[in-house]
């Protein structure tokens, strides 16, 4: 049985004094996590710098859309041959703005849905949490077995923890 | 940032989820009076749906007027939320910080506003559903996909979801903020929202991360969308006064002219009425002036060009449309009326600094340029159409009805109506903005003054 451990501090210094402190009590990482309700500059709490493959998503997103209206602005043109002053029923300059407009919307809600998933959103079971994070405090949180949270809440209180809430 | 002081979270949270948390007094019977505004609004437009566009001042040989010139107005303020959200983010500019979450805002309400009028113009908005979907399968006749009035929708369509999902991405925080403040119902709908934001460094990281590369894809769609738009009127050969080559960039500058404007009016009257004073300063609206002044410029010289081109060519017809468009009565008093309201009074004011850090006087020089700027699209669609020409047997001054001016002041009051039911649910200002300001800013000394500062991380 796992349980979830969070360590509330007002001061960043602590609260990476705390992190430290995990580490040292030989926690893995990736077990906890600091929480701030504003960004922090990276590695300010000697967390590890969290990998991403969000760049990837607006390349794809935009291969997809691109060939759906290519398909769109081919299919309906051929589907209704309309000769319009002279020019080529697949003319070119006329369906670019629609290949263009395509493409940037797949991008857009592909790289929307990379950030929701790269973000490991929506958390539907997001553990223990305090309201005060949002209102400046920092929460160093780790889920840890039933067995090793005594240990886990040492090294949190050992750093200057104001409170200790578990789920 | 001399203005800036030091303010905790707690305080930051306490006034800038004042409209969520602690509705003002205003607030009710502003939105019940707008609400009214509105609905009457909705009534006269199904008059017009019911009636037919007879009951506009729509006329051969002007078939393209009031409607369509608040339509390109529209989507001009539109232009706000990408150029002051997208460009001031990737540059990371500090004073970006209050006004992005209002200006991408502005851009989801007032594309929305765009859309309805051309549905309004259709004059039978039913019969839209042909652009999108087959006319008739069994005979196989599709949208024609090349026409440029598809180009239209599909730009506006792009723009407004990619907008719309812009604006979700950067207010989880804030929502995840939102949640830990409120009780029954609220905290229900603000955790759905929020997907169980908790604000762990990967989370913060992909906020920025994503931020900056929503900013990156948005630009150019926002280029494109006004551009698409000028091309409505400059792919039409037959009217002279639209056929520009260029149409393109004189009209993208121009929204971004008074959509910025448009986002130093709502903030001035932010600042008035939820009392931020705190976090929309007059440093704010000193760089914004800055800005527009270069803006307007710009814009100005796109003004002159798009004349000296028109007349360079001694085109007889394009003459005559010219010397109708500035000259003759009474587009006369709108062409002055524009030049001053759009450049040389707003322009006048903001090179004075004690105009820049005057909020009043900002709010009403913002003001000047949108009457500027709705008369220089009435200008660029309405001469072209009324001028006489020989193959025309009417060409009487289009006069706009009373409905058509009611519609107009609708959409103000509608978008406004639109924005204050936003407010009384998620802020207005990104708090998480504000926040990381205060953590990053600091004081340094150098020589015998203490400078504020803020402190930026080098990649």
């Amino acid at each position: 049985m796992s349980k979830s451990v969070l360590g509330l501090y007002d001061d960043p210094n602590q609260a990476a004094d705390a992190m430290d402190a995990l580490k040292e009590a030989g926690f893995a990482q990736g077990t906890f996590d600091v929480l701030t309700g504003t960004p922090y500059p990276e590695g300010a709490f000697g967390e590890h710098v969290p990998q991403h493959r969000l760049f990837r998503y607006p390349a794809f997103g935009a291969i997809i859309g691109f060939t759906l209206a290519l398909f769109l602005t081919t299919a309906t043109s051929i589907a209704y041959p309309l000769v319009t002053g002279g020019k080529p029923i697949l003319s070119v300059f006329a369906m670019l703005v629609i290949l263009y407009e395509m493409s940037m919307l797949s991008a857009v809600i592909s790289t929307v849905v990379g950030i929701v998933i790269e973000s490991r959103l929506p958390n539907v079971n997001p553990g223990v949490y305090d309201a005060r994070i949002t209102e400046g405090m920092i929460g160093v949180v780790i889920t840890t077995e039933d067995d090793q949270a005594d240990s886990a809440i040492a090294a949190l209180n050992g750093a200057g923890a104001m409170e200790i809430k578990q789920a | 940032m001399q203005q800036r002081r030091t303010i905790d979270q707690i305080h930051t949270n306490r006034v800038l989820l004042n409209g969520q948390l602690d509705t003002p007094k205003w607030w009710a019977p502003t939105v019940i009076t707008l609400g009214i505004i509105v609905a009457i609004g909705f009534f006269m437009i199904g008059i017009m749906v019911n009636k037919g566009l007879g009951v506009t001042g729509l006329s051969r040989p002007v078939y393209w007027g009031l409607f369509i010139t608040t339509f390109v107005f529209w989507v001009g303020i539109s232009h706000a939320g990408i150029m002051i959200s997208a460009i001031l983010r990737l540059s990371q500019a500090e004073w970006r910080r209050p006004v992005t979450r209002a200006a991408e805002l502005l851009t989801v309400f007032s594309l929305l506003t765009a859309l309805l009028f051309p549905l309004m113009h259709a004059g039978r908005p039913w019969r839209i559903v042909y652009y999108i979907l087959p006319y008739d399968f069994a005979r196989g006749i599709m949208p024609n996909i090349r026409s440029p009035l598809i180009w239209d929708p599909v730009a506006i369509s792009t723009y407004l979801t990619g907008s719309t999902l812009f604006l979700y991405i950067a207010l989880l925080p804030d929502l995840g903020n939102l949640r830990d403040r409120t009780q029954g119902w609220q905290k229900a709908l603000y955790t759905v929202l929020a997907l169980g934001w908790r604000g762990n460094p990967r989370q913060w990281k992909l906020q920025t991360v994503g931020g900056i590369l929503l900013s990156a894809l948005m630009l150019p769609i926002f280029v494109s969308v006004h551009s698409i738009v000028s091309w409505d009127f400059a792919v039409t050969p037959a009217v002279e006064g639209w056929h520009s080559t260029i149409f393109a960039p004189y009209f993208v500058i121009g929204a971004v002219h008074s959509g910025v404007s448009a986002v130093v009016t709502m903030m001035a009257l932010m600042r008035w009425l939820w009392k931020w004073e705190d976090f929309i300063r007059p440093e704010h609206f000193d760089a914004l002036a800055r800005l527009l002044i270069v803006v307007a410029t710009g814009w100005l010289a796109f003004t002159f060009l798009e004349l000296i081109f028109a007349v360079y060519g001694l085109d007889a017809p394009e003459l005559e449309l010219r010397d109708l468009q500035i000259f003759q009565w009474p587009w006369n008093i709108l062409f002055v009326t524009f030049v001053f309201t759009g450049y040389i009074i707003p322009v006048g004011m903001w090179l004075q600094k004690s105009v820049r850090n005057n909020i009043a006087l900002m709010f009403w020089s913002s003001i000047f340029v949108n009457i500027g700027m709705w008369l220089e699209r009435f200008l660029i669609i309405v001469p072209g159409l009324a001028r006489k020409t020989p193959f025309v047997y009417t060409w009487e001054a289009y006069r706009p009805s009373g409905l058509e001016w009611f519609i107009l002041f609708w959409s103000l009051a509608w978008v406004t109506f639109l924005m204050l039911l936003f407010s009384r649910f998620f802020p207005l200002v990104p708090l998480f903005e504000q926040k990381e300001s205060q953590t990053f800013g600091d004081s340094i000394k150098i020589g015998r003054v203490r400078v504020p500062a803020i402190v930026r991380e080098a990649d």
